[in-house]
């Protein structure tokens, strides 16, 4: 799960990393001179609270020096469309900013955290050249990204932290300021179960170190020790993806036009590439489980249709230890709940697959059935023609 | 032969009498298998599938000469479990439960190295996998056993039923299997793609390998690397995931593409460049394989 901005500063300040001065979050132009009141002095920084990253430059962050202009700012950013280049053209409304009060900036440093799968362990990325997104530093200064590897178990130690710090350039004065920071970074990575935490500008004040931005994503499979976390709403999914998360059921939206039921992630992926391949385009990702009955059919069913875009469906079932039959019948099931406006093929494989072909053959619906996958994605790719 | 498991592995079951454990087990026990006890805390003394249940699976190896634990553990209680099968001497440990947290992984992974270094190598096989069969003799796992048979064909994948699909179709065309392993979908897991190739490599019983990789990570561009250096039966290669977007998971943990790594364009290349027989037609996997050992087989 990703986190906002604002949510994961709450995080940090509360594990000890300092944080700009907070006005809290705003949803409307009415509470802005409240929230600046909260932040301090002037000047302001109004932050757009969004998922995606290079909100600056696409206007999402702006720098106010008078109460008549952070207003002004505010009514024009809430509401407002953002395009980043991380946002795939697609446009981001903007619902809250963050208001912060401004802050000295001596340096920008750049600093994260992620979980290396390689070396299994959590490994700190930092560089001098802060303020860049991570990609281009590694593309255009490589040689400025330092990468230290962490003991999941122990966590930073304090020599790693001076060592980090000094082939930073960090000077003497603020090397305390430095290590305290990222050792509570990785710290807060470790006990909320953190996949990245990602500081950039992590900035040296004149007196100290401070986390101007924040970015952390957890790992989904921690949820149930991080009661912190579980109580937090998932806003990078839809309510379609929500509403199949709740069902236990693993989807993912995407902007095609053929909905695909498959048992498995691998297969449900295969199944994706298959439609792609054929010449049609994929409308989710939905890996229906190993217990495919009929109320999960029926559910999950439901959600693909619940997709407007959706002009033909794909179930893909290798029944393994879910017999064929039993899969059947919980289509013929679901179909008895759902009226189907659009084609529907199926292709079932594995255990008991002539027994399941025949419930459907028999069930008076119409099913378009395959024995090979290619052939089932070509007939769907050309019933959604 | 075959890798990692033969008709000789002695099994214990973590997770014995849970409904996942009992299920998938009295399958295995079905199939053939040398299951020779069952783990649960507390039920130590009791007898479930006409096997032994043992508190720990210290009494489990003491008392069967056990070899193998095959672990159907719930994800929050699943790492344990994992360290409790190598401090026991499980020698080879297949952990089945799906979900477990990646920091725990981490963890578990780095006591296995530590064990390695001071010399006892323990194979870890998944978590979040199908398990391990080869066929004919031992099945280790929740995958389909009728589909499979005894072969020239090792397989090793990160998926579940994706393997079903690619295993059905080698059986179909005549091919059988060797060993098939499941490695499994999170980011951090025991056995890489590596470590189940050099495997392959070394047993006389494999002619040929199906390697299905997916989005996320370097496993595969590594495996790929390891190929070309080493290897000298055929590989060929799938990558699930073509039509994902970057950034969202597909539902295995470790399947996202993440700040442009881990694309299947880059592993494509990878395996193209190291030599590997690339299958762009999941469907196409049987076929492929079939119509390359033709003129070994004329």
């Amino acid at each position: 799960m990703k986190l906002l901005e604002h949510e994961a500063k709450d995080i940090l300040r509360a594990r000890g990393v300092a944080v700009p001065p907070s006005g809290g979050v705003i949803a409307k132009p009415a509470q802005v001179a409240a929230a600046l009141k909260r932040a301090g002095k002037a000047p302001w920084v109004l932050k757009a609270q969004v998922l995606a990253g290079g909100r600056g430059k696409a206007g999402g962050i702006k720098l106010a020096k008078t109460p008549k202009e952070a207003a002004a700012l505010a009514k024009a950013m809430i509401g407002m469309d953002l395009i980043t280049h991380q946002t795939h053209g697609q446009a981001i409304k903007v619902r809250e900013l963050l208001i912060e009060g401004g802050v000295k900036i001596e340096r920008e440093l750049y600093f994260s955290v992620v979980m290396d799968r390689k070396a299994a362990a959590p490994t700190i990325i930092a560089s001098a050249q802060g303020g860049m997104e991570i990609e281009t530093l590694a593309a255009e200064k490589p040689e400025s990204i330092v990468r230290l590897t962490v003991d999941p178990t122990s966590g930073l130690r304090d020599f790693a932290g001076r060592r980090l710090a000094f082939a930073l350039g960090v000077p003497a004065d603020r090397v305390g300021a430095f290590v305290a920071t990222a050792k509570a970074l990785v710290k807060a990575f470790l006990e909320l179960d953190c996949s990245m935490l990602e500081i950039n500008p992590l900035i040296l004040t004149p007196k100290g170190v401070m986390a101007l931005d924040a970015k952390v994503i957890t790992d989904d499979n921690a949820l149930f020790r991080q009661p912190e976390l579980a109580k937090k709403t998932d806003h990078e999914a839809s309510a379609l993806e929500l509403e199949a998360k709740k069902a236990d059921i693993s989807y993912v939206g995407l902007d095609g036009t053929i909905g695909c039921m498959v048992n498995g992630a691998g297969l449900a992926m295969g199944t994706m590439d298959t439609i792609a391949l054929a010449g049609g385009s994929p409308a989710n990702f939905l890996d229906v489980g190993g217990t495919a009955d009929e109320a999960r059919v029926t559910k999950a069913l439901g959600i693909i249709l619940k997709d407007k875009k959706v002009k033909a469906v794909l179930i893909n079932i290798f029944g393994g230890i879910v017999k064929c039959d039993m899969i059947a019948a919980g289509v013929v099931g679901a179909l008895k709940k759902i009226k189907l406006k659009v084609p529907l093929v199926v292709r079932l494989q594995g255990t008991n697959v002539a027994a399941g072909k025949d419930i459907l053959a028999k069930s008076g619906i119409a099913i378009i059935q395959a024995d090979e996958l290619w052939d089932a994605a070509k007939k769907a790719v050309e019933a959604a023609r | 032969m075959s890798i990692i498991l033969d008709k000789n592995s002695k099994i214990v079951v973590q997770g014995f009498t849970g409904s996942a454990g009992t299920f998938h087990a009295k399958q295995c026990i079905d199939y053939g298998t040398q299951i020779v006890a069952g783990v649960t805390p507390g039920r130590g003394g009791q007898t479930h599938l006409d096997r032994p249940v043992f508190n720990t699976v210290h009494d489990a190896v003491r008392e069967t000469g056990a070899n193998v634990s095959l672990i159907f553990v719930p994800a929050p209680f699943a790492a344990d479990s994992i360290l409790e099968a190598a401090d026991a001497g499980c020698a080879t440990i297949i952990c089945i439960t799906e979900g477990i947290p990646v920091l725990d992984m981490a963890r578990v992974k780095r006591a296995l190295i530590a064990s390695a270094q001071a010399g006892r190598e323990i194979t870890l096989v998944g978590p979040n996998c199908p398990g391990v069969i080869t066929p004919g003799q031992c099945k280790a796992g929740i995958m389909p056993g009728f589909i499979h048979k005894p072969g020239p064909i090792g397989v090793v994948s990160r998926s579940g039923t994706l393997t079903y699909e690619a295993v059905d179709q080698l059986t179909k065309r005549g091919l059988g299997q060797s060993t098939v392993v499941g490695i499994g979908g999170d980011p951090i897991n025991g056995s890489s793609f590596t470590d189940i190739l050099t495997k392959f490599e070394a047993d006389p019983a494999t002619e040929a390998v199906v390697m299905i990789g997916e989005i996320g990570g370097s496993a595969e561009e590594e495996a790929a690397r390891f190929f070309k250096e080493k290897m000298t039966k055929p590989v060929f290669g799938f990558i699930a995931g073509k039509a994902a977007p970057e950034g969202r998971r597909m539902g295995h943990a470790g399947a996202i593409v993440e700040g442009g790594a881990g694309t299947h364009a880059s592993k494509i290349a990878a395996m193209r460049a190291a030599g590997v027989t690339v299958v762009e037609n999941l469907s196409e996997i049987g076929e492929t394989v079939a119509r390359a050992r033709k003129p070994l087989a004329a």
